[in-house]
């Protein structure tokens, strides 16, 4: 298992150079520079302009750019944001803990009702139950989550009153960030009623966040429950007279979740995706408004450093994955 | 069975016990439409920067009365100018205190240095605070600030001269936008000596209605009322926060469920459900601005009269006003607002005429057409919430008169560099007034200064138009002004260097509990004199 960590490692090291390539690239594509998106309509100096873009290193040719770029980030440095003069990281870990937050609830919604639908459906194949446990999944997966959010606003929000709009928790708290994760720092503040209002506002942006990842965890349970529900040991187990209910989550669901964990490990990188809009209609401050509006003003070191720690996330939960096959399944990690 | 009842009972008592209601009486809740960039008004150009900073934490000079394009006495009690207009002398308002907050505590009041400071930074590259924290200051550039101010000089302690290289009518106007807001030199002076000269943009101190508390990004702002403003009966609220809400439909939901008072932006298709909410009110106003057309003049054929006259004579503005606009615009005539001093009354629009477009193209040897570029902005704008739409107007218009038009886009700064180098043959743009001074309008768009980089999108360069409205901005009687203004208009109808398009209305729905708000021409957010019932 070692071994295999430390070769999964080295492999991550020309990846993220690919990375940088890539997020430098493509930003560096899109029309326009962060000089003309300050000056706007206003009138643009030829000099002002020339001085501007000098100042933030824009000047120089493309590849000089990036080898300044990667030798900051060798020495540990992301750069500063060219609107704000904040280091990235800085920014990166203001907002972090906002979209962890939004993304661990809507991936424990997924998780539960994903499994809880699947085991259902598995169980009750053919029925009534199933088509529509699975027909409501796929209805979840092919759902435009800006389309879905409005909707669950205008529901549950503005006709029945029961959730909050948006925002993270209600603004008549000012709870000071200590770990940045809303649900913790209402508990430290220990003001009453802001734990409430902190949870009240993550139930929409979770379900939303979760819709997707809810299908497909739902989906993939199921095939692998009726897989599994066919094999001979299951049928050992019925015959030994075990409950329905432990020959289910005993025996049958714990082989089934094998394929649904790599499933859970590869939507995190949905769920950072789908932060990006479902932040923006929850006014949520999380990195995913945070990349959106740094690539509307060309604010490189940012869109780079952003895209590279998410970058470097997502491979991390993917390690993670690879090693929890091994703690899941012992045969896997035997082969290994 | 009995876990998942658990998880909607928790749920269902959370959401009840938080349905939020708005906070104490004396807190104003603004539901602003995106995070500022930082809070040094200098550094930016956008409304959102300005309303997050210069409208609420600091004062400058002179200011526009709320609700107005007037300057009225603002840091400056009065002031005086030489006879060659190129000396400017203000008298300082004694006594004003600027912020006491966790991370500056004030030990004098504002005097000359501070302005001193302020300006030395547009003009002084060698400042040692703009040594410390380089950047750019894009509106001064804009006015001509860094340029034209040759100095400027603490007389006393309430006294402060500017010396011009050259007359600007509009230099008291100009001191009264945002970006020349007024810093603590003191406050400047610590940040340097601590190496945290960028805090000046992070933690602004100034001496405005509004006490800067705190900002989380793409959350929220928090200000408290000043209580020691120098404005007595300007501060009427404890607490101002902005609730940062990206999307309008949000915004509409956040206003009508009560999570916020007031709302920037609204959709023009939620006003008359906003407008028929017995919670709400829509304040509207004529807005200070305008969407043109640009006819290229130096590209041909819109080079000759008679075809910018057709193209111009073709266009249905009424439909473009009902469709694009949906009836929140007025048809425009002049290339300023009507409520902009100056305007002249008496000019009369071409008015829609297919037929007599047709004769004009014939007559300038186009009886057949052509084919021409018209580009459509990327964005909305206030000035026009829909180009795309517009152009696709303006296309299926020109071709009822034989005349091809390609529609063409790039990316907003794209657009804009392009547009403003001379690329397309006709261009969909618009301006909102900066300053109130018609020199804003006609100067920066149409002088000949402004072809070749600057805002003239016809590259129009009109002798006698130019001759007038650079006379205009060496005087400083309004009267002598007015009329320079007016001929200069008459001018500009005649050549049609650009089909003046409609002035779009600014709608602001807010809480029937908001009392005492007035709806910038600038397009601006302002709390002081606003209240709660």
């Amino acid at each position: 298992m070692f071994n295999f960590i430390l070769r999964r490692i080295a492999v991550v090291i020309p990846t993220f150079l690919g990375i940088t390539v890539l997020a430098f690239a493509l930003i560096h594509m899109i029309p326009g520079d962060p000089v003309l998106v300050m000056v706007g309509e206003r009138r643009l100096d030829p000099e002002f302009y020339r001085q501007a873009m000098q100042r933030l290193g824009l000047d120089q040719p493309l590849y000089m750019q990036y080898l300044h770029y990667l030798q900051k980030l060798v020495s540990g440095n992301l750069g500063e944001s060219l609107v704000t003069h904040e280091p990235v990281m800085a920014e990166f870990l203001k907002l972090f803990p906002a979209t962890v937050e939004l993304s661990i609830c809507a991936m424990l919604f997924a998780a539960v009702t994903g499994l809880a639908a699947g085991i259902v459906a598995a169980n009750r194949r053919g029925t009534a139950v199933d088509h529509v446990v699975m027909g409501s999944a796929l209805t979840g997966y092919s759902m435009p989550i800006f389309w879905w959010g409005l909707v669950l606003i205008m529901l549950f929000s503005v006709h029945l009153g029961w959730t909050p709009v948006s925002g993270r928790i209600d603004l008549e708290f000012d709870i000071p960030a200590v770990t940045g994760f809303m649900l913790i720092d209402t508990l430290l503040s220990g003001e009453e009623g802001a734990f409430a209002s902190a949870l009240s506002h993550l139930i929409l942006p979770a379900i939303v966040l979760g819709t997707i990842p809810m299908a497909v965890i739902a989906r993939m349970t199921r095939s692998s429950m009726l897989e599994v529900l066919r094999e001979d040991y299951i049928r050992t187990a019925r015959a030994k007279g075990l409950s329905p209910v432990r020959v289910v989550v005993v025996h049958a669901l714990r082989n089934a979740l094998v394929p649904v964990v790599t499933v859970i490990g590869l939507q995190v990188g949905t769920l950072l995706a789908g932060a990006v809009l479902t932040e923006t209609i929850f006014s949520w401050p999380g990195i995913g408004k945070w990349l959106i509006d740094s690539i509307s003003r060309r604010d490189y070191p940012v869109v780079q450093g952003g895209i590279l720690l998410v970058a470097t996330l997502i491979i991390l939960v993917n390690l993670l994955v690879d090693i929890l096959y091994g703690v899941i399944n012992p045969r896997i990690r035997h082969a290994r | 069975m009995q876990l998942k009842k658990r998880f909607f009972a928790v749920a269902v008592a959370c959401a009840v016990t938080a349905v939020p209601a708005l906070a104490a009486s004396k807190t104003l809740i603004y539901c602003s439409e995106g995070s500022p960039a930082g809070f040094d008004p200098a550094r930016y150009t956008a409304g959102t920067d300005f309303d997050a900073s210069a409208e609420t934490v600091f004062n400058r000079l002179v200011e526009f009365e709320r609700g107005s394009t007037q300057v009225r006495p603002g840091l400056a009690e009065k002031w005086e100018t030489s006879t060659d207009n190129l000396t400017w002398t203000f008298f300082l308002r004694k006594g004003v205190k600027f912020h006491t907050t966790e991370y500056f505590k004030p030990t004098r009041t504002f005097n000359a240095d501070d302005v001193v400071f302020t300006f030395q930074r547009f003009i002084n590259k060698d400042l040692p605070f703009n040594k410390a924290a380089p950047t750019e200051f894009p509106y001064a550039s804009d006015m001509e600030m860094d340029t034209n101010i040759a100095s400027i000089e603490k007389k006393d302690d309430s006294t402060v001269v500017f010396k011009l290289k050259k007359v600007d009518a509009a230099f008291v106007q100009n001191l009264a936008m945002s970006f020349a807001s007024i810093h603590s030199a003191e406050y400047a002076d610590k940040l340097l000596k601590e190496g945290k000269a960028n805090q000046l943009n992070t933690q602004p101190i100034g001496t405005g209605p509004f006490i800067f508390k705190s900002y989380q990004k793409d959350a929220s702002i928090r200000y408290d009322g000043n209580k020691e403003y120098w404005k007595k009966g300007d501060v009427l609220l404890d607490k101002l926060i902005f609730a940062i809400t990206t999307d309008a439909s949000v915004r509409t939901q956040k206003l009508q469920k009560g999570e916020c008072h007031l709302m920037p932006f609204p959709r023009p298709a939620d006003i008359a459900g906003m407008k028929a909410d017995p919670k709400l009110a829509v304040m509207s106003q004529a807005g200070f601005n305008l969407g043109y057309l640009a006819y290229n003049v130096k590209h041909k054929p819109m080079d000759q009269l008679e075809v910018r006259q057709a193209l111009d004579l073709a266009i249905n503005k009424k439909a473009i006003i009902d469709a694009v606009y949906q009836g929140a615009g007025q048809a425009a005539t002049n290339p300023m607002p009507p409520t902009q001093w100056s305007y002249n009354k008496t000019l009369k629009d071409a008015g829609f005429n297919p037929e007599k477009a047709k004769e004009l193209l014939k007559k300038a040897g186009h009886a057949n057409g052509f084919e021409i570029t018209l580009w459509a902005m990327p964005v909305q704008r206030p000035y026009n919430p829909n180009a795309k739409l517009m152009a696709e107007l303006i296309q299926a218009d020109w071709a009822k008169i034989g005349v091809k038009a390609k529609i063409t886009t790039y990316e907003w700064g794209e657009y804009l560099k392009r547009a403003k180098a001379g690329e397309p043959d006709s261009v969909l743009v618009g301006w909102t007034g900066d300053n109130g001074d018609p020199d804003n309008w006609l100067g920066v768009n149409l002088g000949c200064s402004a072809v070749g980089g600057g805002n003239n999108y016809a590259q129009w360069c009109n002798k006698e138009f130019d001759d007038l409205i650079v006379k205009a901005r060496t005087l400083t009687n309004q009267q002598e002004r007015t009329r320079l203004y007016e001929k200069a208009q008459v001018v500009f109808k005649r050549e049609v260097p650009w089909t003046t398009i409609a002035h779009s209305t600014t709608n602001v729905p807010m809480r029937k509990e908001v009392q005492g708000f007035k709806v910038s021409p600038f397009g601006l957010y302002s709390f002081y004199g606003v209240s709660i019932k």
